[in-house]
């Protein structure tokens, strides 16, 4: 080849030899790799990396998003009449809960200011839209139109309209990256709604979820639904996260497999709610404040933990 | 160079910004909505085997590494997976230029298969390592149809460098 070359060899700058260099470059992406991936201190060189592809990312959905415009724009009178008329119904259906709502929240503020409970927290948050899926095949997640400008921060709980979708886990200046509850590297801590009993779910990259830990007798049912216990410090309590679809009881296992489905729109294209960060949890729990003296914590903590647990099995 | 070696015309040499323009608009091509499709070829991998075949003075694993850590990016992969990926690719494209160049261009594809195979192989082995789950056999479908897509693809990148027809013939070159 080097006799067909237009360029003459440059037979005194070559560089660093290719095994050098391909050593060199080796070491480095395993380097960042690991570091990356252990560590989680380059967030800094992906954020200025990300503003320079972002926009570029951007450009290459405009195509698509485009037709998405245009395939809703012509989307007939009619189906836009039909979901107009399923979404009175449904509010109608809805009425008799929500407007009492407001009532029974300030009831539930007087009463628990009258058992000396720490009040509810509200949820606020702001609507991002979701840009596009990660391409990344290992992993499930979309990047929203929110960032650092707007002051989303790394482990805001996002939901829709029906649920839990998942949790911002990186933030860039204009955008940032909702990992899915199907992630497999995603745990929600849920509560069985009927049951009270409180478990993870685990993401299956399949598009479904698994709740594990749960004795293979536990009193789980198809078709129970899971919320968000509330427990850890990012999602607030009650959002409904999955319902149960599949129960597998295997007697070789000392844990029953249960698997669900997400009741959010999880790989829908759409708006999402990102919730402001909760307030830090307080550390003793309040029932614990009621009955107890103000000083010792620990065994006035572990008490009330202990009758809940019994309660919910 | 010729486009292959039983033609007869000679090229022009290649124009650097037609390689650099090539690379961002496979970068595009990455980034569509397409790219979840299966069967979707890595396209900047694709470019970047072609280039380090063609010009490997030009691209090189530089280049590779850079277009690894933009994708890493875009993808929300870990940082580093397709660096390291890229720079495989393109020593061994590199390598192997030599000897690929001589062979049909059907065979040329057939060659170009298990390079590409080999950047989706290391990137999901990486993976795996640290605890992704197989994402399915799909997954290999995409080099493939890269490997397809080799022989449009040599037409297509390499046609601003043909000559006109009519020339002078005192002057064939």
């Amino acid at each position: 080849m080097a006799g067909f070359d237009h360029a003459p060899p440059p037979f005194f700058k070559r560089g660093p030899a290719p095994l050098a260099l391909l050593t060199f470059y080796i070491l480095l992406s395993l380097a960042i790799f690991v570091v990356d991936l252990r560590f989680r201190s380059l967030d800094l060189l992906r954020q200025s990396i990300a503003l320079v592809v972002d926009p570029v990312q951007r450009i290459a959905q405009t195509p698509g998003s485009l037709v998405d415009y245009a395939r809703n724009y012509l989307e007939g009178m009619q189906s836009l009449q039909r979901e107009n008329d399923e979404l009175r119904h449904a509010k109608l259906n809805n009425a008799p809960d929500l407007l009492r709502l407001g009532q029974l929240e300030a009831e539930n503020e007087r009463l628990r200011r009258l058992l000396v409970v720490k009040e509810r927290e509200s949820a606020k948050g702001q609507v991002a839209q979701i840009l596009y899926t990660a391409r990344d095949p290992f992993s499930r997640k979309v990047i929203v139109d929110k960032g650092q400008h707007s002051g989303i921060v790394a482990g805001q709980p996002a939901i829709d309209e029906a649920g839990v979708v998942g949790q911002v886990t990186r933030v860039f200046p204009f955008s940032s990256e909702i990992t899915l509850i199907t992630d497999k590297d995603q745990a929600v801590p849920v509560q069985i709604i009927r049951t009270g009993q409180r478990s993870v779910v685990f993401g299956l990259d399949n598009g479904q979820l698994e709740l594990r830990y749960m004795p293979a007798n536990a009193d789980v049912q198809v078709g129970d639904l899971l919320v968000t216990s509330g427990l850890d410090s990012v999602y607030l309590q009650g959002y409904p996260v999955a319902k149960v679809v599949n129960i597998e009881r295997d007697s070789a296992y000392s844990f029953a497999r249960i698997f669900g489905e997400p009741v959010a729109g999880v790989e829908n294209f759409g708006e999402v709610m990102i919730l402001d960060p909760r307030q830090p949890l307080p550390p003793p729990p309040p029932e614990a404040q009621v009955r107890g003296t103000d000083g010792s914590d620990k065994p006035a903590g572990l008490r009330p933990k202990k009758q809940r647990k019994t309660k919910g099995n | 160079m010729q486009a292959t070696f039983l033609s007869s015309r000679i090229l022009l040499p290649v124009r650097p910004w037609f390689i650099y323009l090539s690379l961002v608009f496979a970068l595009l091509l990455n980034f569509l909505p397409t790219a979840h499709w299966p069967g979707m070829p890595d396209w900047v991998a694709l470019v970047l085997c072609f280039w380090s075949v063609r010009e490997f003075r030009r691209v090189g694993m530089g280049w590779a590494f850079i277009l690894g850590l933009l994708m890493d990016v875009a993808d929300g992969a870990v940082l580093g997976q397709h660096g390291f990926a890229y720079v495989l690719l393109a020593f061994a494209s590199a390598a192997l230029s030599r000897r690929l160049l001589w062979f049909p261009l059907h065979q040329q594809a057939l060659q170009v298969l298990p390079l590409l195979l080999l950047t989706e192989v290391i990137q999901m082995l990486m993976r795996l390592a640290v605890g992704a789950s197989f994402p399915g056999w799909d997954y290999f479908v995409g080099p493939v149809i890269g490997s397809l897509l080799w022989i449009p693809l040599t037409f297509i990148l390499l046609l601003p460098q043909y000559r006109p027809v009519e020339q002078n013939p005192d002057r064939p070159i």
